[in-house]
């Protein structure tokens, strides 16, 4: 394209930001709201249930009163140490760039995405032993919204997967063979990234206590 | 802006890239509204079988037969949601905004080109599994444009494949909406501050607004609503539910009023959506045709963003039949009243911006003079139902249809069709027929009255809003069923009307009068005066505007023309002879 | 954030970075070490919501940049944030103020026991 858009790289003077970071912004906001529609909806869900979680605690035949005797905290902290580890290492990722050393920005970026992964195998292990158990989203309501809620996370995590492997891989070519204006360019892009990774990292900071604790 | 002007080289791309996959606000926003216009023929043809129905109950239609209950249901459900979704949203903030929006404020293009074109096609193939989903066993969605469950819950294959579309819409909003707003925040010319922007672009930043943060909660609903049918959750299915096939097997324990709640937080703001936009096109309108500066502008725009702000905290009035709480109900109707205050504002603005104008009737103008009565009387036959009192009989009634239809149709739909006439010339370089819009102008209002009127008359007497047969077997209602004659025999009066439209709108394109000059209107904003017309493919602007002034300068004392644009630096003499010769063309 | 940082003003970020990334991952263990207390439900509410808006308040500030960020994004997060608030405070105060509805739910899970 010859067009050029005004303020993609350099900021609007009166703003103060360039069209990228106000963008991410106004989607993290409706980000916000999509995630607070779905707390609203768990809170209703919840103040409107007889028992929560209303499920036998595994063997026993005892009713849990607590979610804790149902879902798996350990591995949930577990995930949560992994989320806010990678979280530190992408926001590293980008401050490398800042430094010009683009060696330490693949290692950074590299175990950002790592980490990433290594949440999903330990989603999918908390999954696996629920259904082996049989508890299922159909089960009752507060699996429905472990599953559920848990589930749209995982899905926005994978995203960013998505997007942060191709920050690792292909798109570095915009930092390698491009010129300083590109490079500045990249670096805003890892921001951006960076702010909707770091998001995804802050639902789960509310999510972990509110599902697994509470 | 290296080179803002480089039309040569976008001819080069061939046809699918610039016709179908183009990143030019302009080809997309003319994306935006034949599709979106397609959709609202569509629409309105769904509506067509249904009046077809509720005139002559059980009568055969040709070509289709005697339509069945589950039809009529497919078609209320479809035709709600096709007409709000894929018609007017999709005109009113798609084609319009995107067309006008970055011309109007100086921009190049929108911040986000690429974004644009995925939110188009978000949109499109959300249309397309929307349609789709006729074809499938037991055919689309039948549990109305809300979706309220359990009924939407446990209903055939079409609801799936609504949610699913739905998400594509929402998306292809989604995008569309952070679109707008960073190119209005940054993207404007220099010196066009935020109160020097054109009232419709302010409208289009409040819409993009109530989008960006309304829409979510109902993707929200919509993702566990997915969940209740695909993965057998009860998030909105209560214990103890018992259909025709014995007691349903879920777990049970879930809200139905949840999803109202979801939805309504959506559907509120949303006919905001529907009305704002279209506010803004007749403000443009009005300013232009009356020859007089906006009067109240200011206010106007502080009554929008009040508006904005008030229409996510008043959509419980959507739900005072749910078994509220008093308390509850009390706040949602004080919300609901002042809500009130600033469309009146608004409105009251628009009406005495007439006072003292010297108006041209031209069609647009006729169009934009149209809405304000019948905007105003919608608004008027929705303050009953604000009022849990007499929104409790009213509810479930023909009222609320007729009170909405009076919103959208001769509201929304004339605001659109003015901007329509207005844009034309703009956009193809060519004048509409003036006698066909005359035609289609008097036509549409009068059937559009006739249609909507007794639907008032019926909701009164009490007949319900959902009935197959349009309620013969209550008695009751015998003494005004009478009505559904008349008004199916308007609705097909109102297609007949549209067909000077459609003949005006194609054969102009090859047959118009040419525009003599670039400022058609002799407007003041920088559409008009900044760009030729038609506009070039990229870039908008060959150098790029500096504004020096408000909108609506028009008819300024001692000023050679009575219009004085917003990028006209100031008027020196030799300027002013050449804008003698604009006014005598 | 100023856009065009020197490096040593990276330095020290990434130093911040490093303090911030161990206060949360000693508040994670805090809130975890608190839940196995089995303190009554409300105040465990209240101590989890605490906990997890300082998480939060810190990602947000220093991992996002958020402080020092310019005005208009700002203006962006407070209104998604009173829409939000709006969204929270009606929901639970529908909810609160439909008695009439409870009863109705209630008498049908009872039929449907009986």
């Amino acid at each position: 394209m010859s067009l050029q858009i005004p303020y993609e790289v350099t900021p609007r003077l009166d703003t103060g930001v360039n069209n990228a970071k106000l963008g991410i912004w106004l989607f993290l906001a409706s980000e916000i709201m999509l995630f607070g529609g779905l707390f609203a909806a768990y809170v209703f869900l919840r103040m409107g249930a007889d028992a929560w979680p209303g499920l036998e605690i595994y063997g026993t035949g005892e009713m849990a009163t607590r979610a804790d005797q149902i879902l798996n905290v350990p591995l949930a902290t577990l995930n949560t140490m992994i989320l806010i580890a990678s979280s530190m290492t992408m926001v590293m990722a980008w401050a490398s760039l800042k430094m010009d050393n683009f060696s330490r920005y693949k290692l950074y970026m590299g175990i950002t995405i790592l980490l990433a992964l290594g949440f999903l195998v330990v989603k999918a292990i908390e999954y696996g032993d629920k259904f082996d158990h049989h508890l299922y989203p159909a089960t009752n309501n507060f699996l429905g919204v472990y599953f559920v809620l848990t589930g749209l996370h995982a899905i926005h995590v994978t995203g960013g997967i998505i997007v942060n492997a191709w920050f690792w891989g292909p798109g570095t070519k915009m930092w390698t063979q491009g010129t300083a204006r590109d490079k500045a360019h990249f670096a805003n892009r890892i921001e951006i990234a960076g702010l909707y990774w770091h998001f995804v990292d802050l639902v789960w900071i509310f999510l972990f206590p509110t599902i697994y604790l509470i | 802006m290296a080179e803002p002007h480089s039309s040569s080289h976008e001819h080069k791309q061939g046809f699918w890239r610039t016709y179908w996959f183009s990143t030019d606000h302009k080809v997309i926003g003319i994306q935006y509204g034949i599709t979106a216009l397609l959709f609202l023929l569509f629409g309105f043809g769904l509506m067509l079988l249904m009046r077809w129905q509720l005139a002559s109950p059980g009568v055969e239609i040709p070509l289709l037969g005697a339509l069945t209950p589950e039809m009529y249901n497919q078609f209320g459900a479809m035709h709600g949601t096709i007409m709000v979704f894929l018609g007017i949203v999709p005109l009113a903030v798609g084609a319009f905004g995107n067309y006008v929006v970055p011309l109007q404020i100086g921009a190049p293009d929108m911040a986000f080109p690429r974004l644009n074109m995925a939110s188009y096609h978000f949109f499109f193939w959300g249309g397309v599994v929307m349609l789709a989903s006729f074809f499938v066993p037991e055919g689309a969605a039948k549990a109305g444009w809300t979706s309220y469950p359990p009924l939407a819950d446990i209903e055939t294959m079409g609801q799936t494949m609504w949610l699913w579309g739905m998400v594509l819409l929402i998306t292809s909003s989604l995008l569309g909406a952070v679109n707008f707003i960073t190119t209005i925040i940054q993207l404007r010319a220099d010196g066009m501050t935020f109160f020097r922007m054109p009232f419709f672009v302010w409208a289009q930043f409040i819409t993009a607004f109530l989008l960006l943060l309304a829409f979510p909660p109902l993707e929200a609903a919509g993702f566990l609503q997915l969940a209740d049918r695909l993965l057998d959750t009860s998030f909105f299915l209560p214990s103890g539910l018992v259909t025709t096939d014995g007691p349903l097997e879920v777990a049970g324990g879930g809200s139905p009023l949840l999803w109202q709640h979801l939805f309504w937080f959506l559907a509120h703001p949303e006919v905001y959506v529907l009305i704002l936009p279209a506010m803004g096109i007749v403000a443009e309108v009005l300013a232009n045709n009356t020859r007089k500066p906006l009067w109240g502008y200011r206010l106007m725009v502080y009554s929008l963003i009040f508006l904005g702000f008030m229409s996510f905290i008043v959509w419980a009035h959507h739900m005072f039949i749910t078994g509220m709480g008093t308390a509850i109900s009390a706040f949602f109707q004080v919300t609901t009243m002042i809500i009130s205050i600033p469309s009146v504002v608004i409105l009251s603005a628009l009406f005495i911006t007439l006072w003292g104008g010297s108006i041209r009737f031209t069609v647009p103008m006729l169009f934009a003079l149209g809405f304000l009565p019948m905007f105003g009387f919608g608004g008027l036959t929705g303050l009953p139902l604000g009022l849990a009192p007499t929104d409790i009989p009213l509810h479930d009634t023909y009222y609320v249809i007729g009170h909405f239809h009076y919103v959208v149709a001769p509201g929304t739909i004339l605001a659109m069709f003015a901007g329509i006439y207005y844009w034309y010339p703009k956009i193809t370089g060519r004048e509409l027929n003036n006698t066909l819009g005359h035609i289609h102008f008097w036509g549409s209002i009068v059937s559009m009255n006739v249609i909507f009127f007794p639907m008032l008359i019926q909701g009164m007497a009490g007949v319900s809003r959902r009935l197959f047969d349009g309620g013969h077997t209550y008695s009751f209602s015998e003494g005004v069923m009478h009505y559904n004659v008349l008004m199916s025999v308007a609705a097909f009066a109102l297609l007949a009307f549209q067909i000077p439209f459609l003949i005006n709108f194609f054969m102009s394109l090859k047959r118009g009068r040419k525009t003599t000059r670039d400022n058609h209107w002799a407007a003041t904003t920088l559409e008009w005066s900044a760009t030729p017309t038609p506009p070039v493919p990229h870039g908008n602007f060959e150098t790029v505007p500096t504004v020096y002034r408000g909108p609506y300068e028009y008819s300024v004392p001692g000023h050679a023309t009575d219009f004085l644009s917003q990028d006209e630096a100031s008027p020196p003499a030799a300027e002013a002879v050449a804008a003698e010769e604009l006014v005598e063309a | 954030m100023a856009h065009e940082m020197s490096l040593e003003e990276v330095k020290k970020h990434i130093r911040v970075y490093l303090l911030v990334f161990g206060a949360l991952a000693v508040l994670t263990v805090v809130t975890v070490a608190v839940s196995y207390v089995h303190i009554p439900f409300y105040p465990a509410l209240i101590v989890a919501l605490i906990i997890a808006s300082v998480k939060a308040g810190l990602v947000a500030a220093y991992f996002m940049h958020l402080v020092g960020e310019k005005q208009v994004i700002m203006w962006v997060l407070i209104s998604a944030g009173v829409f939000l608030l709006a969204l929270f405070v009606l929901f639970i105060s529908s909810y609160a103020d439909q008695e009439q509805l409870a009863l109705v739910t209630h008498a049908v899970n009872l039929s449907h026991v009986a």
